[in-house]
C-alpha cells in the first residue's frame, strides 16, 4: 500500500491567502491542484512536502477567456475543459488535438493546466502546445507580478522558473493573424504518456510562414521550443521539402533516451515524422484548408 | 482533521490524517467497501467515484480535499431496492465475471449517461478508456451501457446539484 508521509493541509481561500500561505510556510510547503503528479509523487515518497496548500477552491483561477488581444486561461483551468473549450478550439485547435490523447478522461477531470506546466515532466504535454503556440506565464507574488515567456519557464526536468513564494496563475497566448497550430503523439496504448510527440504552430502572411515554433515532449530537456526549427520556418514557403527539413532538425536538436518505450533511434524518427505531420497540419489549419 | 461531506446523501464528518487517501477513507473509515482499490497508481480506475457527479480516481485523491463536496459510490446506484438502469444492464448483458472492475465501470457509465443520455459506442468506450477490465474484453461492458441508455429517463443520480 502506497501512502504519502505525513503533511500539514492548509486549504487557501484566495490567490492572497495562497501566496501568503506559501511565503510563510517556505520550501517546505507546496501547492495541490489536481494532484495527480503531486499525489503519486508522494506515495512513492519521491516528495515529501511538510505542508499541502489546496487550490481547488480558488475559483478566480478557472476560467477561458478572450482579453487584450490575447487568450488567458487560469491556472486551475482542467484538462476536461481545455479539451471541451469552443474558443480554444477556434483559436488553437493543438489544444484540442491534444488534449484527447493526454491520460484518460477520469484524469482529465482533475489535473490541471498550472499544474501541468509546473510539474514540469520532460514528457508533459501540455508543456509542448504551450511553448508551440509562444504563450507565456503569469508568475505572482506577495510584492507583484511577472510574466515569464515559456522558454524560459522550464529552468530543468521538473524545475521552474516559479520561487517558493510565487504562484504560477495564468497562461496568456497572443492572438496573431492566420494562424494554424497541430499536435502529433505516439503512444504504447490509450492513455498513456507519450513515447514521443510534436506540437507546431504557424502564423501565415500570405504565402509564406511569417513565424512558425515546434514543441517536442519526451525527448529530454529543452525540447519545448527548438530555436533552430523557428529559423528555419521564418519566411518558408510550406512544402513537402520544408517539413522533411525541419522534422531532421528537430531531431537534431533532442537527446531521447532508450527505454521501455523505445529506442533512442526510434524516438529520434518518430520526432522526425511527428514534426513533419504537424507541421503539415498546423500550415492546412492556417489556409483554412483542414478543420 | 475534521472533514465533513455527504456520502450517497448521507452527511459524514469523521476525523482524518491529512495523508487519508479517499479510497481507504471510504472502505476503512466509512465502511463501504463497494469501492474497489487495485493499483494504487490511478491506472486501473477501480476505485471511481463521483465527486460532484464526476467520476474521479480516488485513490489519487486526499480525503481532506473532498470535504465540503457531495460523494457517489456504487453503494449509492441503487435507491430504496430499485438498481439503477446501469446495474441492471450489467446484470442483462453480462458486464462483468469477477467483478473487481465494475463498480468503477458503473459510476463512469453513470455520470456518462448523466451528461448524455445516447451515447455512440465509441462515446462509451472513450469514457471508460481509464479503466481496465481483465474479464470481459469490454465488449459486455459497452453492451450493459448501451442496454441502460436505451432506458434513460431524466433523474440523474449523483450529478451535481
Ligand atoms: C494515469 C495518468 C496518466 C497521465 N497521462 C498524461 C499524459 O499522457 N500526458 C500528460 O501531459 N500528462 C499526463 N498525466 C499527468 C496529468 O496531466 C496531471 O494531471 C498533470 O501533470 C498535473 O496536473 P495536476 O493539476 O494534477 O498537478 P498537481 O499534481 O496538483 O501538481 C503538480 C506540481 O505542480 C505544482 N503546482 C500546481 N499548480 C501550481 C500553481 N498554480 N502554481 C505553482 N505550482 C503549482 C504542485 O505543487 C506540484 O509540484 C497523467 C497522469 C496520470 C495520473
Ligand atoms: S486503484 Fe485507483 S486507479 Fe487503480
Ligand atoms: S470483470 Fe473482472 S476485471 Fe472486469
Amino acid at each position: 500500500m502506497q501512502v504519502p508521509a505525513p503533511f500539514e493541509y492548509e486549504r487557501a481561500t484566495s490567490v492572497e491567502n495562497a501566496i501568503a500561505l506559501r511565503e510563510r510556510l517556505g520550501e517546505e510547503a507546496r501547492f495541490i491542484a489536481g494532484g495527480h503528479s503531486l499525489l503519486p509523487m508522494m506515495k512513492l515518497r519521491l516528495a515529501n512536502p511538510e505542508y499541502l496548500i489546496d487550490i481547488n477552491d480558488l475559483t478566480e483561477l478557472f476560467f477561458i477567456t478572450e482579453e487584450a488581444g490575447e487568450i488567458r486561461i487560469g491556472a486551475m483551468t482542467r484538462h476536461r475543459e481545455l479539451l471541451e473549450s469552443e474558443l480554444l478550439a477556434e483559436h488553437f485547435p493543438i489544444f484540442r488535438d491534444a488534449e484527447k490523447v493526454i491520460a484518460d478522461p477520469v484524469v482529465r477531470n482533475r489535473g490541471t493546466l498550472g499544474g501541468s506546466l509546473c510539474q514540469a515532466d520532460p514528457s508533459e504535454d501540455l508543456s509542448a502546445v504551450c511553448a508551440a503556440l509562444d504563450a507565456s506565464c503569469l508568475i505572482k507574488s506577495t510584492t507583484g507580478e511577472r510574466l515569464v515567456a515559456m522558454t524560459d519557464f522550464h529552468v530543468g526536468p521538473y524545475e521552474t522558473a516559479v520561487g517558493d513564494a510565487e504562484m504560477l496563475t495564468e497562461i496568456r497566448i497572443p492572438l496573431k493573424a492566420n494562424s494554424g497550430s497541430a499536435y502529433e503523439k505516439v503512444e504504447r496504448r490509450a492513455g498513456d504518456w507519450a513515447v514521443v510527440s510534436s506540437g507546431a504552430a504557424v502564423w501565415m502572411d500570405g504565402d509564406v510562414i511569417a513565424d512558425g515554433r515546434v514543441g517536442l515532449a519526451a525527448v529530454g530537456p529543452n525540447t519545448t521550443s527548438i530555436g533552430p526549427v523557428s529559423d528555419a520556418l521564418r519566411g518558408a514557403a510550406p512544402s513537402e521539402e520544408l517539413y522533411q527539413q525541419v522534422g531532421e532538425i528537430a531531431a537534431a536538436n533532442c537527446s531521447p533516451q532508450t527505454d521501455q518505450r523505445g529506442s533512442v533511434a526510434y524516438k529520434k524518427h518518430l520526432a522526425m515524422e511527428l514534426t513533419r505531420r504537424s507541421l503539415r497540419r498546423a500550415v492546412a489549419r492556417a489556409q483554412g484548408q483542414e478543420a | 482533521m475534521q472533514v465533513n461531506m455527504t456520502i450517497n446523501g448521507d452527511a459524514v464528518s469523521e476525523e482524518v490524517e491529512p495523508r487519508q487517501l479517499l479510497v481507504h477513507f471510504i472502505r476503512d473509515q466509512v465502511g463501504l467497501t463497494g469501492t474497489h482499490w487495485g493499483c494504487d497508481t490511478s491506472n486501473c480506475g477501480t476505485c471511481v467515484v463521483l465527486i460532484d457527479g464526476e467520476p474521479v480516481k480516488s485513490c489519487t485523491t486526499l480525503a481532506v480535499m473532498v470535504s465540503g463536496h457531495d460523494v457517489t459510490t456504487v453503494e449509492g446506484l441503487e435507491i430504496e431496492g430499485e438498481l439503477d438502469n446501469v446495474q441492471q444492464g450489467f446484470i442483462e448483458c453480462h458486464g462483468l465475471q469477477c467483478g473487481f472492475c465494475t463498480p468503477g465501470m458503473m459510476l463512469t457509465a453513470r455520470a456518462l449517461l448523466n451528461n448524455n443520455p445516447d451515447p455512440s459506442e465509441h462515446t462509451i468506450r472513450e469514457a471508460i478508456s481509464g479503466q481496465i477490465c481483465r474479464c470481459t474484453g469490454y465488449a459486455t461492458i459497452v453492451r450493459s451501457i448501451r442496454w441502460a441508455a436505451d432506458r434513460e429517463t431524466p433523474v440523474a443520480i449523483g450529478s451535481a446539484s
